[in-house]
């Protein structure tokens, strides 16, 4: 028998926290704006990975109805960005 | 059984983003950093939202959880597919070894309007 949320904590997650750390430093670096802001949305699809590894860790599934959240919000923040970019672009 | 079938799912997920995570620092350009990075972390956030929906028991859990990876597969190429868009318009800059650009001369750049290649026979017919 294993434990299945030590797997999570010493294995997943920091898998999960590596790849975050590789992604704040393109969004520091990025030569562009447009590199910012795929940066960005990435950070937030993870988030949402990470949210669902936590709620299986906590066993608390409340947790799931908060990733639902952020997702709709990574989505139209990205939408919002590109369009205002866009715009710019147009005049 | 199930204890496995989380493992080797999440273990595949995890790899998967961090595949993505490395292609986005790797890659010399915009368009390659989006195309590697978008399917490999949508990829990987679904299997690990496969991993919740089969850990907790409860059906409501798990059709959240199945809903929110079904909205992360519909929007993920929507926003791709726009922040692409912005960036050919803002003239990212391209790599270096980049072989050809498909969309060349076919942007109306006043009304950032797509032309058919039938409007293009034309005006090449006009001059």
């Amino acid at each position: 028998m294993i434990n299945l949320s030590a797997y999570f904590e010493y294995v997943i997650l920091p898998i999960l926290a590596i790849s975050l750390v590789l992604i704040f430093i393109r969004l520091y670096r990025g030569p562009e704006v447009v590199d910012r802001v795929v940066a960005l949305d990435l950070l937030i699809i993870i988030g949402v990975g990470v949210i669902a590894v936590f709620s299986m860790i906590t066993e608390q599934s409340t947790f799931i109805d908060v990733g639902l959240i952020v997702a709709l919000i990574g989505f139209l923040s990205t939408i919002a960005f590109s369009y205002y970019i866009e715009k710019k672009g147009k005049k | 059984m199930i204890e496995w079938i989380i493992i080797i799912v999440s273990t595949i997920g995890a790899a998967a983003i961090l595949i993505a995570s490395i292609g986005i620092i790797r890659m010399p350009d915009f368009y390659l950093r989006l195309s590697v990075t978008v399917k490999a972390a949508t990829l990987g956030c679904g299997l690990l939202l496969i991993c919740a929906a089969i850990y907790f028991p409860q059906i409501s859990v798990t059709t959240k959880a199945i809903a929110i990876m079904f909205f992360l597969v519909l929007t993920a190429p929507v926003s791709a597919h726009m922040i692409g868009r912005a960036a050919y318009f803002i003239n990212a800059p391209m790599w270096k070894g980049s072989v050809r650009d498909d969309l060349e001369g076919k942007y109306d750049r006043e009304r950032h309007r797509l032309k058919s290649s039938q409007e293009i026979q034309n005006e090449k017919k006009d001059i």
